[in-house]
């Protein structure tokens, strides 16, 4: 079987062509560089099969990037049997540059003109013959959205023989023939792209022993040798490649992406365009009050609750239209929760009745209602929003608006040190921080993206989101005060200040760097392809599905097991959940959280909150699994309240503060800090495990220290000040003198760190300045690299 | 009459005469079609006054001001 590559710059429809090539659900976006792994598949529609290869979005093959290094080393080492180079003819100039690097290797190469169905709608021609004779090798028009020629690609690209010997552009190639002999002698293959590559002094070539000398002994030392390689390659295509388009009487006019972009990218309304689409977006997803058609306060209310209409609340058809309305009409994402967790919540009702009735033990019930099926369809529950919010997002992403909001964002994140590229990656982690995490391969500096990916689980995603969602309602539930949406968008607000300040103080203290350059394509608005969006979500779907029921499905049967059992293995009913394993575990450090106000003061049943925050490790689904579980079991423990009534969250927190006594106040606090450090701790072990693989080598422990400290920090900060507002100030005294010491650092007008690195290579406790031990808050790591 | 890229004015438009700036920046420019004899157009300026949108080899690229200093442009 054959392998293929397929090369290309991003956003030319590689990934698409991808999908029709071997029908994997790959994810298509619209933001320069999306692709980033290597994804592989295989092409079976034709007479022969062939791997296909797809390799991440470049412009070029200089060393710079880690996507270019990436296919620079899989063309030359791995020796594909040809690259399908996908070329956008919409963009023939600046695509074909890659094209003129590609044909200096040894590889046989066959360009895919893609989007030709564009070229034609804009009313210009393409003279394919032409082409394919200045390139001399094959060019195949193609529409890969609609699957036109992709057929006749593979065919002609399964044809293909070997390469002799690569070419270049003839004003390159002349200067890098004596280069060429060097690689030559050297038994290299491809030695022209090996060659022109030295004469650009590409940091990679020079590293090869004797490639400086040979590059002396021809060069002048003088001639911008890679400005003239890159001015070469643009001269050759635009006075010999350019010329086969012939543009039609439309392309003068102001194209529609044109007019779409005159509105987004506004001097004066972009920026609350750009608010506005985010508000609508939180809205649609999550609002229980579409468009404030019921009012904008509680007062203004006139829509009456389905019970108040005099319906039967007990039938099925009535909670079916409660899913849409009852006393206010629900958002989109709302509606489909709602129809979801009806449907799991009468499945669940009917196996564990259906048990019931064969008489099954109280034990076995219990492990599959409350602990199987409990944990699962709580999580379950929640996949309906984080899939409407993914949509929006892959819609932004698809439609090209992504690229600018980094475009009117920039001026705002350099300031903190980062460049509007890295706010496309910290918003990704709204929906999850495993992609977002492997997005950040589009930020070429490396500290900048060291930054990013440790601020990226700040940015709470799809899976913190029933955290926020649960706790917050069931503050508002218990205690009757407050607004659920409210203080889930202040959480989601305190996650982005939180974000900013952390890049500040790292981008200050110890991954300290000039701001990266900022130089992107923006792609023309498209609208995007439903297929693509489909195989998106479903890929999301599965993925969530299949943690459902794996991990998550194996922590909720241990979590269930460990609050069943006790030391010496005996069962224990749910009564007698005290003496479980689980509750002395939780007990034993439920003391840790007590500054954070979940810990000893919430008295015998604050060891659920300790323990919902260390299963949040394994997967930030299980913090709510783990409450459903664990609520039952006090429920039956206490005899008292019916289980439905505890089941929820609400009941579980009236519960401890009716045992306790503490206040309202101060409990809200707690719960808050409680949503607060889950937000910004260290996440779950995918989102850990692609940071540990995302980050230079060493950083993944600063890392962790930093999620710990920066969570215990704000929660107890958020707890302090919540409950008692004189620490309010102290909390500012700290904050505002670690920003005078990083201020005056920074000014070189008194560098605390050098009074430390004079007594102690390795300092370790800083704690004066509000900082911890850990070395990630910048200060104490930043002496060692000075 | 020649001037930096970082200077023009939205609707102006110029032909590149030279590229500074050093490293993975100036590849950059380079790569990205911002070579000698390229003719550029410059389209706006993002809301906040920074980074800058120019028309060039047919798409659109958007870079700094800090960027667009090292290219120097003969007005048309």
């Amino acid at each position: 079987m054959k392998t293929f590559a397929l090369a290309g710059n991003p956003n030319c429809g590689k990934t698409t062509l991808f999908n029709a090539l071997t029908g994997a659900t790959a994810h298509v976006g619209n933001w320069p560089g999306v692709t980033v792994d290597k994804r592989e598949g295989v092409y079976k529609k034709g007479s022969e099969h062939a791997a296909i290869v797809d390799l991440p979005g470049i412009y070029s093959l200089s060393p710079y990037t880690p996507e270019e290094v990436i296919a620079r080393n899989y063309i030359l080492d791995e020796a594909p049997d040809g690259i399908i180079n996908i070329v956008d003819a919409t963009n023939l100039e600046r695509n074909l540059y890659l094209t003129t690097q590609l044909l200096e290797t040894d590889v046989p190469v066959i360009v895919a003109l893609n989007m030709m169905d564009e070229v034609a709608k804009a009313g210009d021609k393409i003279d394919v013959a032409a082409l394919e004779r200045e390139l001399g090798v094959p060019v195949v028009p193609i529409a890969a959205v609609k699957g036109e020629g992709v057929a006749e690609l593979m065919s002609r690209a399964v044809a293909m023989g070997e390469r002799k010997g690569g070419t270049a552009v003839e004003s390159i190639a002349h200067k890098a023939e004596e280069l060429k002999r060097f690689y030559e002698a050297e038994g290299v293959p491809s030695p022209l792209f090996h060659a022109i590559k030295l004469l650009e002094k590409d940091e990679i070539e020079l590293s090869r022993s004797g490639a400086q000398k040979a590059l002396e002994a021809v060069t002048d030392g003088e001639t911008d040798y890679e400005a003239v390689i890159a001015d070469g390659r643009y001269t050759y295509i635009s006075q010999k490649l350019s010329p086969a388009r012939t543009r039609g009487a439309k392309s003068k006019q102001l194209s529609k992406s044109d007019k779409i972009d005159k509105v987004l990218t506004h001097r004066i309304w972009a920026i609350p365009i750009f608010l506005a689409v985010m508000f609508l977006i939180f809205h649609l997803t999550f609002s229980e009050n579409l468009f404030y058609l019921n009012g904008f306060t509680e007062a203004q209310g006139w829509m009456p609750s389905l019970e108040e209409c005099g319906m039967d609340t007990d039938s099925f058809g009535v909670k079916l239209l409660a899913c849409i309305y009852d006393g206010a009409v629900f958002s989109p994402g709302a509606i489909l929760t709602n129809v979801v967790e009806l449907l799991l919540n009468t499945a669940k009702d009917g196996v564990v009745s259906g048990m019931e009735a064969a008489g099954a033990a109280e034990w076995a019930t219990g492990i599959v209602g409350d602990g199987i099926l409990g944990g699962i369809f709580s999580v379950l529950g929640f996949l309906p929003q984080i899939l409407v919010l993914f949509m929006f997002f892959s819609l932004l992403e698809d439609s090209g608006y992504m690229a600018r909001i980094a475009f009117v964002l920039d001026r705002i994140f350099r300031r903190f040190g980062v460049s509007g590229r890295a706010f496309m990656p910290m918003i990704m982690g709204f929906g999850c921080s495993v992609p977002a995490a492997i997005n950040t391969r589009t930020l070429a500096d490396e500290k900048e993206r060291t930054a990013t990916i440790r601020v990226i689980p700040f940015f709470s995603c799809g899976a913190k989101l029933p955290i926020l969602t649960a706790v917050a309602g069931g503050i508002v539930a218990a205690f009757g005060i407050g607004n659920p949406d409210a203080i889930t968008f202040l959480m989601y607000l305190l996650g982005m200040v939180a974000a900013i300040v952390c890049i500040l103080l790292m981008r200050n203290t110890t991954l300290r760097g000039e701001t990266p350059p900022f130089i992107m394509e923006l792609p023309a608005y498209r609208l995007p392809a439903f297929k693509n969006l489909m195989l998106h979500l479903w890929d999301k779907t599965k993925h969530f599905v299949k943690k459902a029921f794996t991990i998550i499905f194996a922590s909720t049967v241990v979590i269930w097991l460990f609050s069943h059992l006790d030391w010496r293995w005996h069962y224990l009913p749910d009564s007698e959940m005290q003496d479980s394993i689980l509750a002395s575990i939780g007990m034993f450090i439920q003391p840790i959280f007590t500054p954070l106000g979940f810990g000893s003061q919430l008295g015998e049943f604050g060891w659920v909150f300790a323990v919902a925050a260390i299963t949040g490790l394994i997967a930030k689904e299980n913090v709510i699994a783990t409450f459903t579980t664990l609520a039952i079991c006090i429920g039956a423990y206490l005899g008292e309240g019916t289980e439905a009534g505890i089941e929820e969250l609400s009941g579980l927190i009236s519960v401890i503060s009716a045992n306790t006594g503490i206040g309202t106040q101060e409990f809200t606090a707690a719960l808050i800090a409680f949503i607060a450090f889950n937000m910004t701790t260290i996440p779950c072990f995918a989102a850990c495990a692609t940071a540990k693989g995302e980050l230079p080598k060493g950083k993944f422990r600063y890392t962790l220290l930093f999620w710990l400290a920066a969570s215990y920090t704000i929660a107890a900060a958020i707890y302090t000040i919540g409950a008692w507002v004189w620490p309010l100030a102290v909390w500012l005294v700290a904050i505002a003198a670690v920003t005078a010491l990083i201020v005056l650092r920074n000014t070189g007008r008194w560098d605390i760190t050098k009074y430390f690195r004079r007594k102690n290579n390795k300092p370790k406790k800083q704690k004066a300045h509000g900082c911890c031990d850990c070395g990630s808050c910048g200060l104490c790591e930043g002496k060692k690299e000075d | 009459m020649e001037k930096l890229l970082s200077e023009f004015k939205k609707g102006e438009a110029g032909t590149v005469k030279a590229v500074g700036g050093e490293g993975a920046m100036r590849r950059r420019l380079f790569d990205m079609g911002i070579t000698p004899g390229a003719s550029v157009v410059m389209r706006k300026v993002a809301p906040l006054g920074d980074p800058i949108e120019v028309t060039l080899r047919g798409y659109e690229l958007t870079l700094r001001k800090a960027e667009a200093a090292c290219v120097t442009v003969e007005v048309k």
